[in-house]
C-alpha cells in the first residue's frame, strides 16, 4: 500500500514562544505549557537581553521584560530553567547578537545542575545577517558578528553536539516583505556566509557535521499552497549546496532541517477572530507534504496585532497544533504531492527564480557585502505589498474588503484581550541586578571579564571565556560591553536611502505632491519630518514605509533608524527644525518611552506635533494623546496614503496663521 | 531688534543653541525670512566682528560608500576632545521627482546629545544643479563665527569637491582603497586637488599603503607638493584621526584667510545674482567681468548681501 504509511508518523515538536515580566513568572508559564502537551521549550527573551544590556542601562527603559523574559546572569537562569529537565529538553532560544552569551549561560546551568553539555538540545537562533535586515537586534559590526557565528559552530561541533548552534532565518525576511523567491534566496545566500566562515575555523572532515547543524526558521504566509512548494524548494537547494559547495556526502546530514514560526505580518487588528483560520491555514503549509514537513511549529497567537499574548491564547494555538497532528489523519500518508504537476511547477519557478537572485547577491559579494542591496530589495518589496492592499489587489478580509462586522466578543471585557506587563517589573528587575552585582565575587568577574576581552582581540575560540564568565556571575550587560569595546559599535544600514522613488501609483502621489509644495511655499522651505524608533525595538518595517512614502510626496525626512534615547530623538528634532515628528514603536514600551519623548522636545523647545504608529492597544491611545501626542496609527490603519494625507494636514493646520509671515 | 539682528548678536556671543533657529532662518525662502537672513550675515560679517568670523569651515567630500560618515563621526570626537565646538552641515541629494529626499547621514554620526558643543543638521540639496543647498553657504558664514568647526560634508567626486571649494577654507576629499576613479581624475585634471587627500579602510593594511602611495604619486604627477595624504580607519581599532585633525589645522594655519573668505563671498554674490536676475541682469549690468570688477572695487570686509545690493544697484 503505497498511499499509506505502515505506521502513522510522530508529530512534530510543538513550541510556544514565550516569556515575560520575569525569569520566575516565564518558569511558571513554561511548566504549565509543558503540562498543556507542549513538546518543547521556545525562549523570547526581553529586548535588553537580546541587545545586550542590562535592566538599569539607559537604553533598557520600558523594555524590561516586554517582548519576552529578561536575563541578566546565570541567577535568572538557573530561576528560569528550574525543575525543567535539561537532559531531556529540546529547547530553542530566539537570541542572536548575544548568542554566545545565553549558550553559555545555558551550559553553565546545566553543569551546576549536574547534566553534560553533551546531552544538551535545543537550537540558538544566531542569525545576524537578518538582523542587519530586518529585526534588528544586533549588536556588533558584520566581522565580529560572523566570527562569534563562527566560534560557535565550531565549539558546539565536538562539545555540544545536539546543540543546533545557528538557526537561519527566512522568517523575518518574509515579515520585512521578502517575496516567496527573495526569502528562499537571501536566506540560503546567508546560510553560504555562514558556512563559508565556519570553514575557515573548523576540520575539514567536520564540515558534514556542521552542514548538518544547521537548521532553518521559515515563516508560512496564507498563500499556502505557493508556500509549501516554497519549503520544497528550498530543500532541493540546501542539498545541492551540501554537495557541490561543502561536499557534503551523507544523506542524513544533507537534509533541509526547519523549524516554523506561521505568518504574523498577514494578521489583522480588525476581527482578530479571522487570524485563527489564517493560522490554521498556514500551519497547513508546512505540514501537508510529507518530504517538507518542518520539525517544530509554533504558531502566533490570535491577537499578536493587538498586543502581548496571555497564557489563554497561546493556549488556543497549542491545541490548533494538537487538533491538526492527532484528530486529522495528515501524519498518515506519505507524501501527498509526490507527482503533482502543480506543485512540481511551483517548485521549478521558485527554484529559478531563487537562484538568478542568490547570483546577484553571489555578484555583490556574498551575504554579508550585499545587506545594503538585500536591505533595499526588501524595503521595495514591502512597499509594493502595501501599495497592493491600499488599491484592493491583495485582499485582506476585515482589512480592505468586508469591514462591516459585529464587534468582537474576544476584545471586550478587561484588558481588551491581552496580556499587561506590571510596569513594577522593570524597577524590580534594576534593583535585582544590582543585587547581583554587589553579592557576588567581583574579583572572579574581573577576571573573567579580562580574559574575555583578551579572546576577543584574539583569534581564539570566544565560547570558553564566554563559559568562563558566565560561571563566574558576569552580567549580559557586561559581557556584551567587553565586546563592544573590543569590536566598535554599529548602525545597520536603513535601506530607505536606496529605495526607488515612486511606484505605479503616481496619481495618487502627484496630488499630495502639490498640496506638500503649497505647503512648502506657505512654510518658506519644504516641509521636514523626523521618522525614528525608540526604545530597543528593531522592527522597523513600518517606519522605513512611512520615511520612504513621506519623501515620495515631497518631504524633506530625517530618517534616524532605529534604538534611539528620547534624548537623542530631541536633540534630532530641534537641531534639524523639523515641522512633525513621527514615531514607531512594537514592542509595548510605548506608555513608558513616548510621553517621555514629549518630554525631551518640550524642554527643549519643541513644539512640533507628534504622531505614533505601531502595536498600540486601544486602551493605550488616549493615554498618549493626554501626554501631547496628536495621532496614534495602529496595524488597522493600512492605508499610507491617508496617514500621509493626515500628516499634511496636521503641519499645514499648525502652521496655518504664520504662513507666508 | 529684528530675528536675524537677535541671532547675529547671539552668534556673536558664541551662543551655540542659537545654531537651530538660525537654519530655519536661512533656509526659508520668504521674502521677510530672506529680509532678515541679510541682517544676520550683516550682522556677522567681518566688518561687524571686526575681521574674519574664527570658525574653521571645512569641506568634506568623496563618492558614496568611501566611509564618510563613519570617518566624521570619529572626527567629531577627535575636535571635541581638543575642546572645539562643531556644527556639521550634511548634504544630501534630493529626489527629483518629488522634491523630496532622506536625509540619513545623521544617523551614523554619534554623539551625546546633551552636548551642546555638536551640532548637525541636514539639508537636501534642492533643485540646483550641481548639488550645494542654496542655504548651506549662509549657515556655514553665519555659524563660523560661533562654531570653532564648521563643516560641509557633500556626496560626490568630480564636481562636488569644486563646489565645496567655493565655501570652505579647507577641502578634505574622502577616497577608499581601490577607488580608481579618483586616480583618474586626479591625472586628468578634472578634479581640482584637495588641500587634504584622505584615505579610508587603513585597516585593509597593505592595500590602503598601496592606494596611499597611488594617490601620492598621481598628486605629484598633477603638480601638487603640498597636499597631504593621509590613511585613517574609522572601525576599530580606529587610527589616523589626530594626523587628519593635525593636517586641516596645518592647512588653515597656512591659508591667507581674508583673501580666501573675501573671494568666496564675491562669487557667492555673483552666483546669487546670477540666479535671481539670469543673464539678462548680467548684461545689464555690462557682463562678468564688469560685475567681478566692481565686486572687487567693494569693502573686502562687506557681507554677500551687501555685495548683492552693490550688483542690484546697477541694474
Amino acid at each position: 500500500m503505497e498511499h499509506r504509511l505502515p505506521e502513522r508518523d510522530r508529530p512534530w515538536m510543538m513550541r510556544t514562544y514565550a516569556g515575560h515580566s520575569t525569569a520566575k513568572k516565564s518558569n511558571e508559564l513554561y511548566r504549565s505549557n509543558l503540562a498543556k502537551g507542549q513538546t518543547g521549550l521556545s525562549i523570547a527573551f526581553d529586548l535588553p537581553t537580546q541587545t545586550g544590556y542590562d535592566p538599569d542601562h539607559e537604553l533598557a527603559r520600558g523594555e524590561v521584560g516586554k517582548v519576552g523574559v529578561p536575563v541578566a546572569h546565570k541567577g535568572d537562569m538557573h530561576q528560569l530553567l528550574d525543575g525543567i529537565p535539561l537532559d531531556a529538553m529540546n529547547t530553542s532560544m530566539t537570541i542572536n547578537a548575544t548568542a554566545a552569551w545565553l549558550l553559555a549561560l545555558y551550559i553553565s546551568v546545566a553543569e551546576e545542575n549536574g547534566v553534560d553539555q553533551k546531552l544538551l538540545q535545543g537550537t540558538t537562533q544566531n542569525d545576524i545577517i537578518k538582523e542587519f535586515l530586518a529585526r534588528g537586534t544586533y549588536a556588533f559590526p558584520p566581522g565580529p558578528s560572523m566570527r562569534l557565528i563562527a566560534d560557535m559552530v565550531a565549539y558546539t561541533v565536538t562539545e555540544v553536539p545536539k546543540w543546533n548552534p545557528i538557526n537561519i532565518c527566512s522568517y523575518h525576511l518574509q515579515e520585512a516583505g521578502a517575496t516567496p523567491v527573495q526569502e528562499i534566496a537571501y536566506s540560503m545566500s546567508n546560510a553560504i556566509a555562514v558556512l563559508d566562515a565556519v570553514r575557515e575555523r573548523v576540520d575539514h572532515d567536520l564540515m558534514g557535521k556542521v552542514f548538518g547543524r544547521i537548521s532553518f526558521f521559515v515563516n508560512a504566509g496564507v498563500r499556502f499552497v505557493e508556500e509549501h512548494a516554497k519549503l520544497r524548494a528550498m530543500s532541493i537547494l540546501w542539498e545541492e549546496l551540501g554537495r557541490e559547495r561543502y561536499g557534503v556526502q551523507d544523506p542524513k546530514h544533507l537534509r533541509f532541517r526547519y523549524g516554523v514560526q506561521v505568518n504574523s505580518l498577514g494578521l489583522t487588528e480588525n476581527q482578530p477572530e479571522n487570524n485563527v483560520q489564517r493560522i490554521v491555514l498556514e500551519a497547513l503549509a508546512v505540514t501537508l507534504g510529507r518530504d517538507a514537513r518542518a520539525r517544530a511549529i509554533q504558531l502566533p497567537a490570535w491577537n499578536e496585532a493587538l498586543g502581548l499574548p496571555r497564557p489563554w491564547d497561546q493556549q488556543w494555538s497549542l491545541r490548533i497544533q494538537q487538533v491538526l497532528a492527532y484528530e486529522t489523519d495528515l501524519l498518515e500518508y506519505p507524501d501527498i504531492f509526490e507527482g503533482s504537476k502543480v506543485m512540481e511547477g511551483l517548485v521549478g519557478e521558485l527554484l529559478e527564480g531563487a537562484r538568478a537572485e542568490m547570483a546577484v547577491v553571489e555578484e555583490h559579494g556574498g551575504a554579508v557585502k550585499a545587506v545594503d542591496y538585500m536591505k533595499s530589495s526588501l524595503v521595495d518589496s514591502h512597499r509594493d505589498r502595501i501599495r497592493r492592499i491600499e488599491h484592493g489587489e491583495q485582499i485582506v478580509v476585515g482589512l480592505n474588503k468586508y469591514q462591516e462586522g459585529e464587534p468582537s466578543p474576544l476584545v471586550e471585557g478587561e484588558g481588551g484581550g491581552i496580556l499587561t506587563v506590571d510596569p513594577e517589573v522593570e524597577i524590580q528587575q534594576r534593583e535585582a541586578v544590582q543585587r547581583w552585582r554587589a553579592e557576588r565575587d567581583q574579583a572572579a568577574v574581573d577576571g573573567a571579564l579580562q580574559e574575555l576581552r583578551r579572546v576577543a582581540q584574539s583569534d581564539e575560540n570566544i565560547m570558553p571565556a564566554t563559559i568562563a564568565a558566565a560561571k563566574a556571575g558576569a552580567t549580559t550587560g557586561e559581557w556584551s560591553q567587553a565586546l563592544r569595546d573590543a569590536f566598535g559599535e554599529f548602525r545597520a544600514p536603513t535601506g530607505v536611502g536606496e529605495a526607488a522613488a515612486g511606484g505605479s501609483d503616481e496619481d495618487d502621489l502627484a496630488a499630495l505632491r502639490d498640496e506638500v509644495e503649497r505647503l512648502a511655499e506657505a512654510l518658506g522651505r519644504r516641509p521636514k519630518i523626523l521618522v525614528g524608533k525608540p526604545g530597543l525595538d528593531g522592527h522597523s518595517n513600518g517606519a522605513e514605509q512611512i520615511a520612504v512614502r513621506a519623501r515620495d510626496i515631497g518631504f524633506d525626512v530625517v530618517y534616524e533608524g532605529i534604538r534611539l534615547t528620547p534624548s537623542q530623538i530631541a536633540a534630532s528634532a530641534e537641531q534639524e527644525g523639523v515641522h512633525v515628528i513621527g514615531l514607531s514603536i512594537l514592542s509595548g514600551s510605548h506608555r513608558e518611552l513616548i510621553p517621555s519623548v514629549v518630554t525631551a522636545l518640550r524642554e527643549r523647545g519643541v513644539d512640533a506635533p507628534v504622531v505614533v504608529g505601531g502595536i498600540i492597544p486601544a486602551a493605550d491611545v488616549q493615554p498618549l494623546k493626554d501626554a501631547g501626542v496628536s495621532a496614534v496609527y495602529t496595524p488597522k490603519d493600512f492605508d499610507l496614503g491617508a496617514i500621509m494625507r493626515d500628516i499634511v494636514s496636521l503641519v499645514s493646520s499648525r502652521h496655518g496663521a504664520t504662513a507666508g509671515a | 531688534m529684528g530675528r536675524g539682528d537677535d541671532l547675529g548678536a547671539r552668534l556673536r556671543d558664541g551662543d551655540l543653541s542659537a545654531a537651530a533657529a538660525v537654519l530655519n532662518l536661512v533656509e526659508s525662502r520668504t521674502p521677510a525670512d530672506r529680509a532678515e537672513t541679510a541682517a544676520l550675515l550683516h550682522a556677522v560679517s567681518p566688518a561687524a566682528l571686526g575681521g574674519e568670523a574664527r570658525g574653521h569651515v571645512v569641506g568634506v567630500t568623496g563618492p558614496p560608500g568611501a566611509g564618510k560618515s563613519s570617518l566624521l563621526s570619529e572626527l567629531v570626537k577627535g575636535w571635541r576632545a581638543r575642546g572645539r565646538s562643531v556644527a556639521v552641515l550634511a548634504v544630501d541629494p534630493s529626489s527629483k521627482r518629488s522634491g523630496g529626499s532622506l536625509l540619513g547621514d545623521r544617523a551614523r554620526i554619534v554623539f551625546d546629545p546633551e552636548d551642546r558643543g555638536v551640532f548637525i543638521r541636514s539639508t537636501a540639496a534642492g533643485d540646483r544643479l550641481g548639488g550645494l543647498a542654496p542655504a548651506t553657504r549662509a549657515a556655514a558664514q553665519a555659524l563660523s563665527a560661533a562654531f570653532d568647526v564648521v563643516v560641509i560634508e557633500t556626496v560626490g567626486v568630480g564636481q562636488s569637491e569644486t563646489e565645496v571649494a567655493e565655501i570652505a577654507d579647507t577641502v578634505a576629499v574622502i577616497v577608499q582603497p581601490g577607488s580608481g576613479d579618483v586616480l583618474q581624475f586626479l591625472k586628468a585634471g578634472i578634479m581640482e586637488i584637495p588641500d587634504v587627500l584622505v584615505v579610508t579602510k587603513a585597516d585593509l593594511g597593505e592595500i590602503a599603503l598601496r592606494a596611499r602611495r597611488d594617490l601620492s604619486a598621481a598628486l605629484r604627477s598633477a603638480g601638487s607638493r603640498d597636499t597631504r595624504v593621509i590613511a585613517v580607519s574609522s572601525v576599530s581599532p580606529v587610527s589616523g584621526i589626530d594626523d587628519l585633525v593635525d593636517a586641516l589645522d596645518a592647512h588653515r594655519a597656512s591659508l591667507d584667510l581674508g583673501t580666501r573668505r573675501t573671494a568666496t563671498r564675491r562669487a557667492g554674490a555673483l552666483a546669487d545674482f546670477v540666479v535671481e536676475h539670469g543673464e539678462r541682469g548680467l548684461r545689464a549690468v555690462g557682463g562678468r567681468r564688469a560685475a567681478v570688477k566692481l565686486l572687487a572695487e567693494q569693502d573686502p570686509r562687506a557681507d554677500e548681501p551687501a555685495l548683492l545690493r552693490a550688483l542690484e544697484a546697477r541694474l
